[in-house]
């Protein structure tokens, strides 16, 4: 008895042993493998990581010339003044209000359309629709902000001659802050909805068609077969993806919200990164406007880890 | 009977499907025409029609005065310049890592992978960045365009996925006839990896054509400016409504028409490369965002 437990616990640390220098013959062997992923590491570490480090000046008056090693700490001081402030909740509140738009408005209708083009039978018919709903997903919100502002503009802008030839009044879209919102979300649907169905797309693509006979079959029309076949197949795409849009909970597109934003919509239209921007580097108040970021930033990553947990209680695989 | 009903409802549907994908397409291109119809009108033709898509009186006025300084050839040359350049860094880093992190026999690749994912959820935000970048020394360099966003994990992601659905075998054998692993990557790897490589290409010259929060956090020279830039100064500052509209000059607003064909000229480099590598993206970007 005894004789083999011992010999079973040499075994054992023979085999470690094997295994030690196994891992360091795959590392010796794969060394240029390292050298060509090393460049890559460095970048992460530098433009990704170092930032992170660069997080603690939140908690500091940081000032340029003494660095973050210089800098006095002052602790949650930033914070404290952030959740005080009534700009904070303004911001909070614009900010969690776009979210909502994206979530509950325009998360949908990808699929909405994927559905739609996966009936479709004729492929020419099919590639054309595709290849029109992409292109605006090329555009620069720049462009796409430049094409609403020439658009809607008082004077000459085609939205308005219309509205005016129909006997409305003309609406000044872009100064007033009723329009933000629906402007806002109308051209994030214009720019995304079609580029948004190709992982959808494939998703159905992937469908075993016997199901499709089987329910026909069962007498399925095609509302049932998509209801009760294609959803629930695609369902952890859909599971994955809202998982993903929740994490960007706050990444609501700083170019496009800074480029729409003016003073007389800032009451709706003012966020998270656009604030950060003013105050950072334009005011250079550097600390409090990164405490402003990493708040940001630690709720995103916080409603991640919450909607996979939320997935995986409900049997869902998550993404981690 | 009961065949017959469903046909009926299955052709009511279809008419409501292709109709309203035909008007979603038509809707979703009708803006863009819009412009460049009004681009090639007269500015008053463009004030006296109310839906100007095709101008009756065909005009290069806008983009004679648009191209009569040098101001947007600047701007178009920094920006082709930042595309093709950027574009080939970015793809030589981003191959480089995804081939390496393919590698199923790779130690610490698990590790690896998870620090390039977490890049994905967690930030340091704008300052932070921007400090880094300012210490290393890229302010006001075009190279600040390019350096910080050397790789995308997401591209870089859907690249390794790609590679490790290659057969394994080809390395293998490879291997045995003394390749090393860079002339196995840019040798057998890379050419049979075409939509992949195109697709990837694309969405970064893509992002960098469209650069434009990047130019304005890290470019003060007006001279270094990318088009799009330029864009927003010529038809968003030009409207006098936004945000820090102190840097607006009593310079009179441009014509409607030079607006139009200013973003035409933003806008149709990456529409002229689009149609060519469609039939790669479509296949290529498929294939590793379906794994998520």
């Amino acid at each position: 008895m005894e004789t083999t437990a011992l010999t079973a616990k040499e075994n054992a640390k023979q085999a470690k042993k094997m295994k030690r220098s196994e891992t360091w013959r795959r590392i010796k062997r794969n060394k240029m493998i390292y050298l060509m992923i090393l460049p890559g590491i460095i970048y992460f570490l530098i433009y990704k990581y170092l930032p992170m480090y660069g997080l603690i000046i939140s908690f500091q008056d940081y000032k340029p010339y003494k660095g973050i090693m210089g800098s006095e700490w002052v602790g949650f001081e930033h914070f404290q003044r952030l959740f005080e402030s009534t700009e904070f909740w303004m911001i909070f509140k614009n900010t969690l209000v776009l979210f909502g738009l994206q979530i509950f408005i325009f998360f949908p209708i990808p699929i909405i359309i994927s559905l739609m083009l996966n009936e479709v039978r004729h492929s020419f018919f099919k590639r054309g629709v595709q290849t029109l709903i992409y292109i605006p997903h090329f555009m620069s919100w720049v462009v796409i902000v430049s094409i609403s502002y020439v658009m809607l503009t008082l004077d000459g802008g085609i939205v308005n001659a219309i509205l005016e030839t129909l006997g409305f009044e003309k609406i000044n879209f872009l100064l007033n802050e009723d329009w933000f919102r629906p402007m806002y979300i109308l051209q994030v649907i214009w720019r995304e909805a079609g580029w948004g169905t190709i992982i959808f797309l494939a998703a159905i693509t992937a469908v075993d068609p016997q199901l499709y006979e089987a329910a026909r079959m069962d007498g399925a029309n095609r509302f049932r077969q998509m209801w009760h076949i294609t959803i629930p197949a695609i369902r952890n795409v859909i599971i994955v993806l809202l998982i993903l849009k929740i994490g960007d909970v706050l990444e609501l597109g700083f170019e496009h919200v800074y480029l729409l934003l003016n003073s007389s919509n800032r009451s709706v239209a003012e966020i998270f990164d656009t604030y950060v921007y003013v105050a950072g580097l334009q005011q250079g108040q550097f600390s409090y406007s990164t405490a402003v970021g990493f708040f940001k930033g630690g709720v995103g990553l916080a409603m991640v880890v919450f909607a996979n947990w939320l997935a995986q209680k409900f049997d869902e695989e998550g993404i981690y | 009977m009961a065949k017959q009903r469903i046909s009926a409802g299955s052709k009511v549907f279809d008419f409501f499907n292709y109709f309203l994908l035909a008007l979603l397409g038509i809707i979703t291109i009708l803006p863009f025409i819009h412009v460049v119809g009004s681009s090639f009108a007269t500015s008053a033709e463009v004030a006296n029609t109310k839906f100007l898509l095709f101008p009756t009186e065909f005009s290069i006025k806008a983009y004679e005065y648009i191209f009569s300084t040098d101001t947007i050839f600047r701007a178009l040359g920094v920006s082709i310049l930042v595309t093709v350049g950027g574009t080939l860094w970015s793809m030589l880093f981003s191959t480089l890592t995804a081939y390496g992190l393919s590698r199923r026999d790779l130690v610490g690749r698990r590790a690896i992978n998870f620090m390039i994912v977490f890049t994905l959820l967690f930030n340091g935000g704008m300052i932070p960045t921007f400090l880094v970048v300012q210490q290393t020394g890229l302010l006001n360099s075009l190279w600040a365009l390019i350096i910080p966003v050397t790789i995308n994990a997401f591209n870089m992601i859907i690249l390794r996925s790609f590679f490790m659905n290659l057969p394994a075998g080809l390395e293998e054998s490879a291997k045995i006839d003394g390749a090393n692993d860079f002339s196995i990557l840019f040798r057998i790897v890379l050419p049979i990896s075409l939509p992949a490589i195109a697709t990837i290409s694309l969405f970064y010259a893509v992002t960098y054509w469209n650069t434009y929060m990047h130019a304005i956090l890290y470019l003060a020279d007006a001279d270094k400016w990318p088009v799009q830039v330029l864009l927003r100064q010529i038809v968003v500052l030009a409207s006098g409504m936004n945000y820090d509209a102190e840097t607006y000059t009593d310079v009179p607003p441009p014509e409607v028409t030079v607006k139009m064909a200013t973003i035409v000229v933003a806008t149709v480099p990456v529409l002229l490369v689009y149609p060519f590598l469609q039939k790669y993206f479509a296949k290529g970007a498929l294939l590793g965002s379906v794994k998520g």
